[in-house]
């Protein structure tokens, strides 16, 4: 099975087969069932889906982060061909931060309101680098600098709180790159911000990733900030892909019902006087994942097999390829994509 | 910044004032202070004239103000059961309970912050949970019983410890007493300072692991381990000192109840402090040190008050910007 | 990351008026109790105490109040099973022939009696003061709270203390014997009322802006029967976990207070009153006199603390 996306040689991240459990009093519960993806060099790759869906579970799997009662229970992860999930927590520690970065959601409390700015950059970047601490400082300076905080020789000595929502998330943006990593999380980066911040922060990682060609994993619910910044995305279901392929392709021309649906529920001008298309029902919780495709109870389309046989993320019939011009690196999990019908 | 300084230092004067007023009515209203001057023999007329003399005919407003101003000046009058200045009594005595009082503090601030990490750190390991078996054990004993409990075990069973008194004391600048310079001083203070400063180890050691544990679950902690830093700094850097914070007033705060609770502790280690010389001046009905003691306590959580107000601001650089706006 | 307990907690935090009665009542809570060992074993130690307590007079071997029955040959008898004991004696006698088994029931009954009585006056003062503080609002409300915030920067035991001792000393001994458990009982309640005051007030400042308050005044119900009719059932339900764990802290400070001699008389001992005794035997080797009492303190006071740590949690569906 050849998921990469196009013209790339090694991918930077790529995960395989992932599966991640929560140990419960009621049993145990798979927030993530057999996730297969590859990110390349300078590639962003938005995931989407319901809260719930299993995205942030994704990448804290990725970056080592999964707390008991977690654990990632199978498959593999490989940042640029080595395997990463089974490193010693020691080792693993050294590559978070170094070479895989995270950006979290709300910036208001992913910085310690005790710890100065600067000292917090300092500390990371003493963590991984064997620069001098006068001269982390000065490249803490230059870091705030590249983020666009202005006066950073100043703002390096103030709090947390003497930001504003958006200088924060730039400061949490800076932390995230401060050993340069080749592959950065971004955990719902903008969902905490207003409007007008959003699109200046996407435009700050979007541009940020090409002038290193750092590899990118957006995790959102926005579908609108997945169009604007993304490569290619994954819409995820129930902790299970179920499409993935070329941004504009996935938005143009959804395969997968769930997708249609999502897509359908972005408000765009041109749509504006169309319906929205609601999908009945709700995501299940993960102790009721119903067995065979995970969505058919939902599934207007659904027939018989979808209730027994699980689909896996494979490219369409080359017949309804051409009918839905799909374009190559498209996959979706679904039975009907199969066979023309 | 100063503003706040201010009105928190008013409000201190306005509790103090209220502190007095009880003292006051106490003094004036609970025995009259003359029958404990004469004797049963004296003429009415000197009765009288002694009342004049000590002001007791004046108005009670001006009683008052007098009672408040000698206060302020460490005037509380003359002991009756001792014939001395109440002052000098609570002086003497204060070296004791102070000495007490603080090594208890120290004992409960620093075992209680280590016990408290260490079962919030290793939650689900035997030693936390025989912690937390102490902890309840610790809020739920009374603590003369564990007074009585250590004596028993330390004094009377194995004889390690002396169960009274404060050992060999040295007199440092003619009136300090110290027993912390002599064995036996420092050997007498071990069972007592423990006493003391049990209950609020267990409190200390609660309420650092339940904040320790409530700072672990946020996403700076979160974010600080994405950054790779090394989990003995985001343990002992950022979660500790975001612990710390609100640790600190509740423990500054029961820097007052240790040296009130010194009294319980005094009396069953026979310990010559002043919560002692306080518990026989109930017995005796000796008003003057009463209400001198009433007035040297409220005074003392008052002040500890306004200083744990005042260093939170300085912790917390949030609060700090606060108040300086 | 999914948080797969959190339906469940919904559905019991949304209970509207009355709901922690609900609650109470609800399985669940039974279902909780009987997960616990350790509270399971609380709760048949405190009905036990209770019960014994209630029927000391017919439990007793002895009654430790006539002097006709107390023999000084009997005193300091050690344990049955102790070498020189007497089968008469369960745990021995004190220094005055006194059974002390005898002397710990009736102790406990007075201990029990002080601190309940104690409790419920500072719940009804509380009470009474966090209803009219929330309800009234204004000036009122500054002047009860400011006391409130003041008085709660001193330990409760110490202001028991001072209150008690003022007391005494204003009594001077007078009839100390009809005056120690009335005394004791409002030291306590003076000092125990605060935590009820802030509870009560918040709860009724959210109930004072519901519909059914601005109904109730619109038909001109006066203030008092809006409060105690409509809005106290409300906000009634924390109470009962405030005075669970008070009831150990109220045992406490009355044993404090008799241990340091300001409490109950030795004719009238309460189980505090008997540490304070057996506390002068120590050294001579009767330990005895001193570590039942003491024993049936710290068990009770565990007991009732367990219970209410339970009590709360159970309460309290956002702390499982």
């Amino acid at each position: 099975m050849n998921l990469q996306g196009p013209g790339m040689a090694e991918p930077v991240i790529s995960v395989r087969d992932l599966v991640v459990e929560f140990v419960t009093r009621r049993g145990v519960l798979r927030a993530i069932d057999g996730v297969s993806f590859e990110i390349a060099k300078g590639e962003v790759l938005g995931v989407v889906g319901e809260s719930g869906a299993g995205k942030s579970v994704t990448g804290a799997a990725i970056i080592g982060l999964i707390e008991p009662p977690g654990r990632i229970a199978g498959g593999e992860i490989r940042l640029e061909g080595a395997r990463i999930d089974n490193l010693p927590a020691e080792a693993m520690r050294r590559i978070r931060g170094r070479r895989i970065g995270m950006i979290f959601q709300d910036p208001l409390t992913s910085l310690n309101p005790l710890y100065r700015v600067g000292d917090q950059l300092v500390e990371t970047i003493l963590t991984h680098t064997g620069l001098s601490p006068r001269a982390a400082r000065a490249r803490a300076i230059d870091l705030l600098a590249e983020v666009g905080i202005p006066a950073p020789e100043r703002r390096i000595d103030g709090y947390p709180h003497e930001f504003s929502g958006g200088m924060r998330q730039r400061v949490v943006i800076a932390l995230a790159l401060c050993a340069e990593p080749d592959f950065i999380i971004a955990d719902e980066p903008t969902t905490a911000l207003d409007v007008s911040v959003q699109a200046q922060i996407i435009a700050l990682i979007r541009r940020l990733c090409r002038e290193r060609g750092t590899a990118v994993m957006l995790v959102t619910h926005d579908m609108g900030v997945i169009a604007e910044t993304a490569d290619r995305v994954a819409v995820m279901y129930a902790g299970r892909i179920a499409e993935i392929g070329p941004v504009r392709d996935v938005v143009k021309h959804p395969l997968h019902p769930y997708a249609k649906g999502l897509m359908g529920a972005i408000p765009t001008l041109a749509s504006e006087a169309e319906e929205l298309v609601q999908i009945p029902g709700a995501m299940p919780r993960l102790d009721r994942i119903p067995p065979g495709c995970a969505f058919n109870p939902r599934c207007a389309l659904a027939i018989a097999r979808c209730r027994t046989e699980r689909p896996e993320p494979i490219a369409p019939h080359p017949a309804i390829a051409r009918r839905e011009h799909v374009e190559p690196g498209h996959r979706v999990a679904c039975h009907l994509a199969e066979a023309p019908q | 910044m100063l503003a706040f300084v201010i009105r928190r230092f008013l409000q201190s004067v306005v509790v103090m004032l209220a502190v007095g007023l009880i003292a006051f009515a106490m003094f004036r209203f609970v025995g009259d202070p003359v029958n404990q001057m004469v004797g049963v023999d004296t003429p009415q007329a000197e009765v009288e004239r002694l009342r004049a003399a000590l002001g007791l005919n004046d108005p009670m407003l001006v009683q008052f103000g007098r009672f408040i101003l000698n206060a302020a000046q460490l005037d509380f009058g003359i002991s009756y059961q001792f014939r001395q200045p109440v002052t000098r009594l609570l002086a003497e005595r204060a070296p004791a309970t102070l000495e007490l009082a603080f090594t208890a503090a120290g004992f409960a601030l620093v075992v209680g912050v280590l016990m408290g990490v260490y079962s919030a750190l290793r939650r689900d390991s035997v030693l936390a949970r025989v912690f937390q078996a102490v902890s309840l054990v610790g809020v739920s004993l009374p603590t003369f019983l564990i007074g009585i409990l250590l004596i028993y075990l330390f004094a009377v069973q194995l004889g390690w410890l002396p169960s009274n008194g404060r050992g060999e004391t040295v007199t440092l600048g003619g009136w300090w007493t110290t027993g912390l310079l002599t064995r036996s001083g420092l050997r007498a203070l071990i069972l007592p300072a423990i006493t003391l400063g049990l209950f609020q180890m267990t409190l200390i050691m609660r309420l650092v692991r339940a904040e320790m544990l409530e700072v672990m679950r946020t996403d700076y902690i979160k974010f600080a381990r994405a950054r790779g830093l090394r989990t003995r700094v985001i343990h002992f850097g950022h979660a500790l000192k975001n612990t710390l914070v609100p640790v600190i007033t509740i423990a500054g705060l029961q820097l007052g109840s240790i040296i009130a609770f010194a009294i319980i502790t005094e009396t069953v280690f026979n310990w010559p402090g002043m919560g002692l010389l306080f518990l026989k001046a109930v017995h005796n009905v000796d008003i003057p040190i009463m209400a001198a003691y009433l007035m040297l306590i409220g005074f003392l959580f008052v002040t500890i008050n306004l200083i744990v107000d005042l260093a939170y601001g300085l912790v917390d650089p949030r609060l700090r910007i606060a108040l300086r706006s | 990351m999914p948080h797969p307990t959190s339906e469940e907690g919904k559905g019991l935090v949304g209970g509207g008026h009355g709901g922690r009665v609900a609650r109470l009542i609800d399985s669940d809570i039974l279902l909780s109790l009987r997960a616990s060992g350790l509270t399971m074993v609380a709760a048949v130690i405190v009905v036990a105490m209770f019960l014994g307590a209630a029927f000391a007079p017919l439990i007793a071997p002895f009654d430790p109040f006539d002097p006709a029955k107390i023999f000084l040959s009997d005193a300091s008898i050690p344990p049955r099973w102790q070498e020189g004991g007497d089968p008469r004696f369960l745990f021995g006698t004190d220094d005055q022939g006194r059974d002390l088994y005898s002397a710990i029931l009736y102790g406990l009954r007075v201990s029990l009696v002080v601190g309940g009585l104690g409790v419920l006056l500072a719940a009804a003062i509380g009470i009474t003061l966090g209803l009219v503080a929330g309800y009234l609002g204004g000036r009122v409300d500054a002047i009860i709270m400011r006391i409130a915030d003041v008085q709660l920067t001193f330990p409760a035991i110490l202001i028991a203390l001072l209150i008690d001792g003022v007391v005494q000393a204003l009594l001077r001994g007078h009839a100390r014997e009809e005056t120690a458990v009335p005394v004791l009982v409002i030291s306590i309640g003076l000092s125990f009322w605060v935590q009820y005051a802030r509870t009560i007030r918040g709860s009724t400042l959210v109930e004072k802006s519901k519909d059914y308050v601005a109904a109730a005044r619109l038909v001109g119900l006066p203030a008092p029967v809006i409060m105690i009719r409509h809005v106290l059932p409300n906000v009634i339900g924390p109470v009962l976990v405030i005075l669970t764990i008070n009831l150990g802290l109220a045992i406490i400070t009355e044993a404090t207070l008799s241990f340091l001699g300001v409490g109950l008389p030795p004719t009238q001992p309460s189980l505090g009153t008997l540490i304070s005794i057996g506390n002068k035997y120590l050294f001579s080797g009767d330990w005895w006199i001193v570590a039942f009492p003491g024993a049936t303190l710290a068990i009770l006071v565990l007991a009732v603390n367990l219970l209410g740590d339970w009590l709360r949690d159970a309460l309290n569906p956002k702390l499982r």
